[in-house]
């Protein structure tokens, strides 16, 4: 019990993952949270829509729950991984309580801190993610083991009246290319404002 | 008894500071709740088109500002002295995305306090902002709450800022423990 082997982690190839969780993605709005999730938005395609984080670990889901409540007619997604998702899991809590109905998270769960040497992090130790958000208020929340349930989940995303919704996504502990997001916030934020027609002081 | 209700002290230079917040067009308040931000919450919970947030932790507002202001709104962060120290790692995306923040702070721990426990954090409040490049305001007296505020959310919105607000504790009060 309890027993971990540096082999487990889960089916899914992350890349895979998130090219189908980005395809068609439409009117989507999407913060990363730093390190590989905003690699794999990149890989999938640079977007004036992508806000990426280089920082502030912990954030991804406030920045997306301040950017669903500012833009509710837009389907928010924040793409995030599992240390990313636990250095701020009061953000589920504070995400529930605001309930909006157009946020969605998922957590490219690959039981590392992928940056930093694949180091386990609580989700190699029997701590559930996808439990916390339903114990959150979230309207849903599945954990994914096979790419033929990404579809679907898609799907929820592009909703702004579907509810909030969370998926726990479990990819392979592999170290995959990384394709570098433009690291100047100052940049990407104005990029992302002009997108939605709000100019530069 | 003469007479029967009269507004806390509190709850006038509060509802000033509402309004001033009203005018600068801030949509969003986030909040970790202190007795002296008590009143500014109840009517960011009122007001209609005014999205107000709890939180779990101070950090998690700074998140929720970027996030809002990415979306085109303004907001303003209310907490406690205590919080501040919370924020410091947060505060980076506040420089490194440079975008407009204001935060409203009660002071606890450095006057008339029965909690000790307060105190440390309140002898760096300050500081602790400075650390981060977030300029530092002080409001001693209720009746210059208003000015201040309006002065430094103008400060902070046209200029693509980050500052505080400080309320001092003798401004807000005594905190009564025997009740």
């Amino acid at each position: 019990m309890g027993e971990v082997t540096l082999q487990s982690s889960g089916p899914l190839e992350r890349r895979k993952v998130v090219s189908e969780l980005l395809q068609d993605r439409g009117d989507l709005l999407v913060v990363t949270g730093l390190g590989s999730p905003s690699y794999d938005a990149m890989a999938a395609g640079d977007n004036d829509a992508n806000f990426y984080l280089w920082g502030g670990m912990g954030s991804a889901v406030t920045i997306g729950l301040g950017l669903s409540l500012a833009q509710p007619k837009r389907p928010v997604l924040v793409l995030t991984g599992d240390g990313e998702m636990l250095m701020g899991l009061g953000a589920l809590a504070t995400a529930g309580a605001k309930h909006p109905r157009n946020l969605s998270i998922a957590v490219l769960d690959n039981e590392r801190y992928g940056e930093t040497g694949m180091q386990l992090t609580h989700t190699a130790h029997g701590v559930g993610l996808a439990e916390v958000a339903t114990a959150c208020n979230f309207d849903s929340s599945v954990v994914i083991t096979e790419m033929d349930k990404i579809g679907p989940f898609r799907q929820q995303t592009q909703s702004t009246d579907a509810g909030l919704r969370f998926a726990q996504i479990k990819i392979k502990a592999e170290n995959v290319e990384k394709v570098l997001p433009s690291r100047d916030g100052v940049h990407v934020k104005n990029r992302f404002r002009a997108h939605l027609g709000f100019s530069p002081l | 008894m003469l007479n029967k209700k009269r507004p806390d002290p509190l709850d006038i230079w509060s509802d000033q500071v509402f309004d001033a917040l009203l005018a600068a067009d801030i949509k969003h308040v986030a909040y970790v709740p202190d007795t002296g931000h008590a009143r500014l919450i109840e009517r960011a919970i009122e007001e209609p088109g005014m999205e107000a947030s709890v939180l779990t932790t101070e950090e998690e507002g700074i998140g929720l500002l970027l996030g809002a202001w990415l979306g085109g709104e303004r907001g303003v962060l209310l907490m406690q002295s205590s919080g501040v120290g919370n924020c410091i790692n947060t505060l980076s995306l506040v420089q490194n995305c440079r975008f407009p923040f204001l935060t409203l702070v009660t002071m606890r721990g450095e006057w008339a306090e029965f909690n000790g426990w307060q105190t440390p954090m309140a002898k760096v409040t300050a500081q602790a902002f400075e650390l981060m490049d977030v300029l530092v305001y002080r409001a001693e007296q209720s009746n210059e709450a208003v000015k201040i505020v309006s002065a430094v959310a103008d400060t902070v919105f046209n200029g693509d800022l980050a500052a505080a607000v400080l309320f001092s504790q003798r401004m807000i009060g005594r905190k009564e423990w025997a009740k």
